[in-house]
């Protein structure tokens, strides 16, 4: 993403230090003060719930966070106590251990069932695939809150059409299976889209020559094409891990707010209800469920940026 | 696309038969192969997934081990259905082997996306005929409701402002920060991913992160320990109730939801500018255009398609809004309320099923020209391949 070719010499600047990047683009200080004061301002309300995350109930209750610059080497003001508290007694870890169960499974299936779907989209001649392919691009947009009644209905009723049932009664309400294929469905539209995109791209000698081997589709789809789609599969699960990891309403409706069941998210949810004022709770059970989206985040960044500009560019 | 399929671009259905005369004899036995090749997937699916399931419903199994249960069935569940269909279809004859196998591949696709989103899609809009129990035919007693009750009204009204106003602030910050941060000499990649930052946190880590922003306590009843209240506060001036002002409430709330997106909109754009070639940046300056000049007549006009689909992206989410609205709480004294959020609350807390899916109907009515728009878009796509 960064210029590669540098112009011979600026026109109106001084040539720059070598370096990326050409002169035309280049700004002066007033970019950079600009800059920086967008970066601080967006940084403000992240440091405000990490540093109050860290003071003692008292401190927090009775100064604001940002007074604990002044006393920055005073151990007094800091403490992990908030995320004892958070973890054990409000039941913060059971949460986090039900937010992974919900979300590797729910980004993992939909993330294989798109694979092959895209592989068959793009490489496979069966009838009818074009208009199916038009419909999951239709589908792209359809927002999630029109299947939440049916699904449910599904789940706690099962289908019946003239006495004959169509889908039984599984009775997957508040079950992890429940959430995974909630998820699946309303993550699958765009990585099949996404998929389709870079797998149709894939150069077709590389195919076509698996397939004088005498490799069958399944071969070629693992051997060749899964491990040739890494960044693109890579960018879809990040999307997808962060967007079911940090997702409400799915994990509200089809898992509920049980101690037992509940994932991050709704925990947090339930702690503003009961513990609203509760600033030095509140604040760590909010680092709680952001860690590991940054972590994921920070180390994957790059997949994720080159899928959503893929995405959206081309989408 | 492919080498090995010549469909005409915009023709939806090629007829293939003509084609390919050896094929069409089987034609009776392919159709009844393939449909069983698309129902076995999803029902090994389940039988495979049950087998190991009623575990995970056990309450008092230790949770490390039912976490691992169910990350290992649902990861591994997946992988074996593939691989078991596959061992299916090797065992067909021959010549029905290829033409069941795309099926295969699409079918448990094909199965999710009809019974998750395509079949909730007919029944909510039925549905949202019928009473709080889903049943009956109230006609179009629900969406009277939807268009006549004041919290409704409220919701579209506000959810009308969200989706102008979150779009256009969003786009318009990330748009400027990305050409500004093209023109960093160093530390453009730092100062990028600090804006995109927002983008890991949930929306309700964002709602609680700016409640204690927003957090009011009346006076005499200690200090402000909100930063906003604080620095009135430091300057003499006394502490305001933020999130119960109303309308500006509102506009407190997309806040949240701004700094949640603009990173989104910053990274997009910003690889659009930087595929706008240097050479017609630097002819413009030569011909005298201001920076600002430049700005506007080249950059903007040759991004412009990457703005559009930046800003109905931001359009759809600002629609399908909840989260934040629904944490922050109090909608209803606040006046904050929003359309999703009411959907959730006649549908789950008023167990009103009629009502929501009328509401739902609503959200979908307005993603449709998106919707046509998206494939339009695409054919057009297709027919440059």
């Amino acid at each position: 993403m960064t210029l590669t070719a540098p112009l011979p010499t600026g026109v109106e600047e001084p040539a720059p230090p070598s370096g990326g990047g050409s002169d035309v683009r280049r700004g002066g200080w007033f970019v950079r003060i600009t800059v920086l004061i967008i970066v601080l301002l967006w940084l403000v309300p992240t440091a405000g719930v990490l540093v109050t995350s860290f003071r003692p109930e008292q401190a927090v209750n009775t100064t604001g966070w940002w007074t604990a610059f002044a006393h920055l080497f005073d151990p007094a003001q800091w403490t992990f106590q908030n995320y004892r508290d958070t973890l054990d007694a409000q039941g913060f870890e059971n949460a986090f251990l039900n937010s992974l169960a919900v979300t590797i499974p729910a980004t993992v299936i939909p993330i294989t069932i798109a694979a092959f779907a895209a592989y068959a989209f793009s490489w496979m001649d069966f009838r009818g695939r074009y208009v199916m392919f038009v419909a999951v691009v239709g589908l792209l947009v359809v927002p999630l809150q029109m299947a939440l009644i049916p699904i449910l209905r599904l789940y706690v009723d099962g289908a019946n059409l003239g006495g004959a049932t169509i889908f039984p009664d599984l009775d997957l309400n508040g079950t992890f299976l429940g959430v995974w294929l909630a998820h699946t469905a309303f993550g699958l539209p765009l990585a099949v889209y996404l998929l389709r995109n870079f797998i149709g791209a894939l150069p077709s000698s590389i195919i076509e020559s698996a397939k004088i081997d005498g490799a069958d589709h399944f071969t070629i789809f693992w051997r060749l094409v899964v491990p040739l789609s890494v960044p693109a599969l890579a960018a879809f699960a990040i999307f997808q891990f962060l967007w079911v990891w940090n997702d409400l309403l799915v994990a509200y409706v089809f898992l509920g707010g049980t101690t037992q069941n509940r994932v991050l998210t709704i925990a947090l949810q339930n702690l503003t209800g009961s513990r609203g004022e509760d600033w030095h709770l509140l604040t760590s059970a909010a680092f709680i469920s952001m860690i590991l989206p940054l972590i994921v985040f920070f180390s994957l960044q790059r997949y994720f940026i080159r899928g959503l500009t893929a995405g959206a560019v081309k989408g | 696309m492919t080498t090995t399929v010549e469909q005409p671009p915009i023709a939806p259905e090629p007829e293939r038969e003509p084609q390919q005369p050896p094929k069409a004899r089987h034609t009776l036995g392919m159709v009844a192969l393939r449909v069983v090749g698309a129902l076995v997937v999803p029902i090994a699916a389940f039988v495979v997934l049950w087998a190991t399931f009623d575990f995970l419903r056990d309450a008092d199994a230790n949770r490390f081990v039912l976490v691992g249960v169910a990350i290992a069935v649902g990861v591994g569940g997946v992988f074996f259905l593939y691989w078991a269909m596959n061992w299916v279809v090797n065992w067909l004859p021959e010549r029905y082997r290829e033409g069941v196998r795309p099926y295969v591949f699409v079918g448990p696709a094909l199965v999710i996306l009809a019974v998750f989103l395509i079949y909730p899609v007919i029944n909510t809009i039925v549905l949202s005929f019928g009473d709080r129990r889903g049943q009956g035919f109230v006609g179009l007693d629900n969406y009277e409701f939807v268009f006549t009750d004041e919290s409704m009204r409220r919701a579209i009204r506000n959810t009308l402002g969200w989706i102008v106003i979150v779009p256009v602030v969003a786009t318009t910050i990330g748009l400027a920060f990305a050409t500004l941060a093209d023109r960093l000499r160093r530390g453009e990649a730092v100062a990028k991913s600090l804006i995109f930052l927002p983008m890991a946190i949930s929306f309700v880590g964002a709602a609680v992160t700016w409640s204690l922003i927003y957090s009011f306590r009346p006076e005499g009843f200690g200090t402000n320990i909100g930063l906003l209240n604080g620095i009135k506060q430091g300057l003499g001036m006394s502490p305001t109730p933020w999130l119960q002002e109303k309308p500006w409430n509102n506009l407190l709330l997309m806040v949240i939801m701004i700094w949640l997106q603009v990173g989104f909109a910053m990274v997009v754009l910003s690889a659009a500018i930087k595929s706008i070639p240097d050479e017609i940046i630097e002819a413009a300056r030569i011909d005298g255009a201001s920076e600002l000049q430049v700005f506007r007549r080249i950059i903007v006009p040759s991004i412009a398609p990457t703005i559009a689909v930046v800003a109905t992206y931001m359009v759809i989410n600002a629609l399908k809004v909840f989260d934040i609205v629904f944490v922050i709480g109090n909608a209803e004294t606040n006046e904050t309320e929003v359309i999703a959020e009411r959907m959730i609350r006649n549908f789950f807390i008023l167990d009103n099923d009629g009502r929501g899916a009328a509401i739902a109907v609503v959200l979908f009515l307005a993603v449709i020209p998106v919707m046509i728009w998206n494939i339009r878009r695409f054919r057009e796509q297709e027919a440059l391949r």
